[in-house]
């Protein structure tokens, strides 16, 4: 099977360096996407500065910083499996694609958590905890709630899209001279990674 | 095996070390912003912290994101996108003068 494949794979047309620049093209917008939300962060960060520090005095700093070890952590992973299936180890490369998955597992159990507390806690967008506070907090929690949501819905997006991606270095798909959609996969989660750089300091380390 | 298959895959020698080390400074610049953000700077502490996450941001691009090994073209691309948000920046900037 392995030789009408390699008797296949001279013919069929491929250009990786257009395929990852389609793919920098598609971060592009996302940048714009978040780009926008955090022009409106500073606008309000800088009209309600007290109320943006006290507001974010809420917020579990460990649990922010926990967060961006495990998202740094696993965009190593993921970079070390393009690596390994360079290397042609597809063992390796599956094993770091899965812990990259593990990583942003427990990446999303310690926001939902977060999440938990802030909701039992009565504050969540329309909540009346939150509306009997000042229009500052409310629109720093608004914020919280939508670019760290946006933010966590790219992150389950990654990961499905690396199920796939390990799938198909299983099968042989993705392989030691055909690996760009782990490229393309991996960039997307680099970026996802990007964000959280920025979100950090500016939700958890304002006080 | 053609050309434009070779172009990608023999670039350089695939290694781990520079990527291991990478993400050991990304795991030191992120102590420095927690520690740092406990001191009170006043207006700087903002600038601080986005300068930290703008050199991790720029260790990402570069190294795990491979735009030190890409085309020009790739590092065009950023940049004319990293200056259109950079022009936004500027014009909301100038528009609500907050200094």
């Amino acid at each position: 099977m392995s030789t009408i494949a390699e008797h296949t794979v001279g013919h069929v047309h491929r250009d990786d360096i257009g395929s990852r620049l389609g793919m920098w093209l598609f971060l592009f917008t996302e940048l714009v996407l978040f780009g926008g939300m955090f022009l409106v962060y500073a606008v309000y960060r800088f009209t309600y500065q007290h109320e943006f520090h006290v507001a974010a005095k809420e917020l579990n700093t460990s649990v922010g910083a926990l967060n961006t070890i495990i998202l740094l952590t696993s965009s190593l992973t993921i970079v070390l499996s393009i690596i390994a299936i360079r290397k042609n180890n597809k063992f390796l490369s599956v094993f770091f694609q899965i812990s990259t998955m593990v990583l942003a597992f427990g990446f999303l159990v310690n926001k939902y958590f977060e999440w938990n507390i802030k909701i039992h806690h009565g504050i969540f967008p329309g909540s009346e905890t939150l509306l009997g506070k000042g229009n500052g907090e409310i629109i720093f929690f608004g914020l919280y709630y939508v670019m760290t949501g946006l933010h966590a819905l790219h992150v389950i997006i990654g990961v499905l899209l690396i199920e796939v991606m390990a799938g198909y270095t299983i099968k042989g798909r993705i392989n030691s001279t055909n690996y760009v959609r782990l490229e393309a996969a991996g960039l997307y989660w680099h970026l996802v990674d990007i964000i959280w750089i920025f979100l950090f300091p500016l939700f958890y380390l304002i006080t | 095996m053609n050309g434009e298959h070779l172009e990608s895959t023999v670039e350089h020698k695939p290694t781990y070390g520079i990527y291991i080390l990478v993400w050991l400074v990304l795991m030191m610049l992120t102590g420095v912003t927690v520690a740092v953000a406990g001191i009170n700077f006043g207006n700087i502490t903002v600038a601080t912290a986005l300068t930290i996450a703008i050199i991790k941001s720029y260790l990402v691009l570069t190294f795990f994101m491979h735009l030190k090994t890409e085309t020009a073209t790739f590092k065009i691309f950023v940049g004319v996108a990293l200056l259109f948000l950079l022009i936004s920046i500027a014009l909301l900037f100038s528009d609500y003068s907050f200094l």
